[in-house]
């Protein structure tokens, strides 16, 4: 092919007697014998036509039914467990976390500088399926959304407070604080600077450089290897054909477990929030049936997405979300402390640039608490939800070069953050600091948003489109969920009959209702968070198999 | 009377829609018309293909196989999709433009109950094309 350079070995089309081309244009497909659905069982039982990978299906419904009806039933004995492997992951391994997430940002931003920056994801000739807008709206809606409305207050108030609050000392020797580093005790200055650059660090390239390692893998093998767009697909590399065997198998039933519950606790605990807010701005009886219609109505929705499919359905919710959080910001930045604002978004980033080496370094960490109760927290968060938000993003990357999904999975959203953090962070400690408002500082987690708002003019309609952003950025989570846990589940196939993904999206809505008027959500979304143990090694196997994979493949023109 | 007739099918479950290419060998026959089979394909690798280009190829070799048996002219055309399960009924009704077809014939399943929430294909592109469109259950004919 004329446009193939002198890279490796890329595959001319014809090759083999049956001949495996080339994807559109050069790229170097992996020679296997496996056909994608070969494992899969196909049946129409009462009329409903299936197609599904039998072990990974079965075992990861029984293995959830299994967590759902023991944390229902033992809740007093199975919470304690959780938490304490959970706790124990945190403070014992947050080293793991740590310096796992430090690997994960360092290689995809030296990548976006490489050679392989100028590889095609689906082959050199491959074009985008999605346009910027929808496609960026579709990154960002899966990817984080939902945590911007909560924490864009509270974390950047949280941090500020600690920071001010400096170091305090326990009896033990230990600090009972939970400033960031060294805090900045007294110094009003240094305390928004360290508690800006500190929220920033947690929503900013370590979370997305999580995601992109994920996705960069998945897009490379599934678009340009040929492998079907599961998690099983990234460990080619190392394990080779036994990929398809049960070292793959477990992968994506792992992979299965992390999302479902990540996402059905998730909207348990967000119908809560909501509701409360739903309370707190019109009065909404905050009950059991408040929570139970929220939660049925972000299924019918999201059920209704995943009809219409990613083009109709996903990516116009992300568009219509995108644009609603962009009207909020931009009303936030025009009423808030306008100045303030537009100077801050500068100095956080320098400030996150000076603390990024101290605040992420794994080792020999003084300020415990911080370090391991929030920074391991998140991480082992993100990480938990890569498999997700990394298989979502590779299936609609098609067409992009290494170097642009880089940049739009890395940098893009990580500057986002800094703009919306610095928007909603600024605004509310001006509040606290300028005009002696506390109830923001005082207020639930989840009602901090809505505090803020009422203090800014025309808070009747900026607080029902933050409700609004809510629902919807968990909608938009919601479907694009059920589309990966369907493909992984269908054995990476994503043209499996329709009532499948039905299938999960109910089964996430049940989950979710099960859990909340039972019991549990806490702790069965603790249990989600402790895959993100073996993900940060699943994660790591990816960051080997992106390379080796990208240096077999020829770059774009 | 026909010109070009657009036959959607499925490279993955050749077998069950026999009924339809048979319908369509006679009628191309009879009007002295060109076939076009229109295939769709998710843009990742799935069970027929691992690549949008592998699919075309293997498209194109089903209507050669098709056209020795007919002997009236073929043409294919390939729809990439990020979502074919969800984007079928669009893709086919834009399809049918694109190929400048007068006649779709399609096999479908007989209507059920769930067609309520999920319609047939068959169904879905006929009320939304000026083209004539021939529905061929399974089993026709036997």
């Amino acid at each position: 092919m004329a446009n193939q350079t002198n890279d490796d070995k890329p595959q001319e089309p014809q090759q083999g007697s049956e001949g495996i081309p080339a994807p559109e244009g050069a790229a170097n497909l992996i020679d296997t014998d496996y056909v994608i659905g070969q494992d899969n069982i196909t049946a129409s039982p009462m009329g409903i036509d299936v197609d599904l990978h039998g072990k990974v299906f079965m075992v990861s419904s029984i293995v959830i039914l299994l967590f759902v009806i023991l944390t229902l039933a033992m809740q007093a004995q199975m919470e304690p467990i959780f938490n304490s492997m959970f706790s124990f992951l945190t403070t014992k391994l947050s080293w793991v976390f740590l310096l796992g997430a430090n690997v994960f940002v360092i290689l995809a931003l030296v990548l976006i500088f490489t050679p392989m920056g100028k590889v095609r994801i689906g082959g050199a000739k491959a074009t985008p399926d999605f346009g910027y807008p929808g496609w960026f709206a579709m990154l960002f809606a899966a990817g984080m959304g939902i945590g911007l409305m909560f924490y864009g207050v509270s974390e950047p108030l949280g941090h500020y407070g600690t920071a001010f609050g400096g170091i305090s000392m326990g009896e033990d020797g230990l600090r009972t604080d939970w400033a960031p580093l060294g805090g900045a005790e007294g110094d009003q200055q240094a305390a928004i600077s360290l508690g800006m650059a500190a929220t920033i660090f947690h929503w900013g390239l370590h979370p997305w450089g999580a995601y992109a390692i994920v996705g960069l893998s998945l897009a490379i093998f599934a678009f340009n290897k040929g492998l079907p767009l599961t998690m099983r697909s990234i460990f080619y590399p190392v394990l080779g054909e036994r990929i398809w065997g049960w070292p793959g198998h477990l992968i994506d039933i792992l992979a299965v477990f992390a999302t479902l519950f990540g996402l059905a606790t998730s909207l348990g605990l967000g119908a809560t929030q909501a509701s409360a807010g739903l309370n707190y701005l019109f009065g909404i009886p905050d009950n059991n049936v408040t929570l139970v219609l929220l939660i049925l109505g972000i299924t019918v929705v999201a059920l209704g997405s995943i009809m219409l499919g990613v083009d109709k359905g996903v990516q116009r919710l992300s568009q219509l979300n995108m644009g609603l959080a962009l009207l909020l910001l931009v009303f936030v930045i025009a009423v808030g402390p306008t100045l303030m604002i537009a100077t801050g978004v500068l100095e956080n980033l320098l400030g996150y640039v000076k603390n990024l080496p101290a605040l992420s370094m794994p080792f020999g960490r003084e300020d415990a608490n911080f370090s391991q109760g929030w920074t391991a927290f998140y991480w082992a968060w993100w990480i938990a939800w890569s498999p997700f938000v990394g298989m979502f993003i590779a299936r609609v990357s098609r067409g992009r070069t290494v170097r642009e999904f880089l940049i739009a999975v890395l940098v893009v959203p990580t500057l986002a953050s800094v703009v919306w953090m610095t928007a909603f962070g600024t605004t509310a400690i001006d509040q606290v600091i300028s005009s002696g408002i506390s109830e923001v500082q005082d207020a639930a987690l989840e009602l901090q948003l809505f505090t803020m708002l009422e203090y800014l003019p025309l808070s009747a309609i900026t607080s029902f489109v933050g409700i609004v952003l809510v629902i919807v950025f968990f909608i938009t989570s919601s479907d694009s969920g059920s589309l990966v846990i369907d493909s992984i589940t269908a054995g990476g196939k994503v043209d499996a009959p329709k009532p499948q993904r039905v299938f999960w999206a109910l089964i996430e809505g049940a989950i979710a209702i099960a859990l909340l008027l039972g019991g549990g959500l806490g702790a069965l979304q603790t249990a989600a968070l402790t895959t993100g143990l073996p993900f940060t090694l699943v994660l790591l196997v990816g960051c080997y198999a992106i390379v080796k994979g990208l240096m077999s493949e020829p770059k774009a023109k | 009377m026909y010109r070009k007739i657009m036959v959607p099918i499925d490279l993955a479950h050749i077998e069950v829609i026999e009924p339809a290419l048979q319908t369509v060998a006679d009628l191309a026959k009879h009007y002295d018309a060109e076939v076009c089979y229109v295939g769709i394909t998710s843009s990742t690798p799935g069970s027929v293909a691992r690549t949008p280009e592998e699919f075309s190829q293997k498209l194109e070799a089903f209507a050669q196989k098709r056209a020795a048996v007919h002997g009236q002219p073929v043409s294919t055309h390939t729809i990439v999709s990020p979502d074919p399960i969800a984007d079928l009924d669009d893709d086919l009704i834009e399809a049918i433009d694109k190929v400048g077809a007068d006649l779709v014939v399609m096999p479908t399943h007989p209507p059920k109950h769930l067609d309520v929430i999920m319609p047939s294909h068959g169904g879905k592109v006929a009320t939304h094309t000026k083209a004539s469109v021939f529905l061929v259950r399974p089993g026709a004919g036997e």
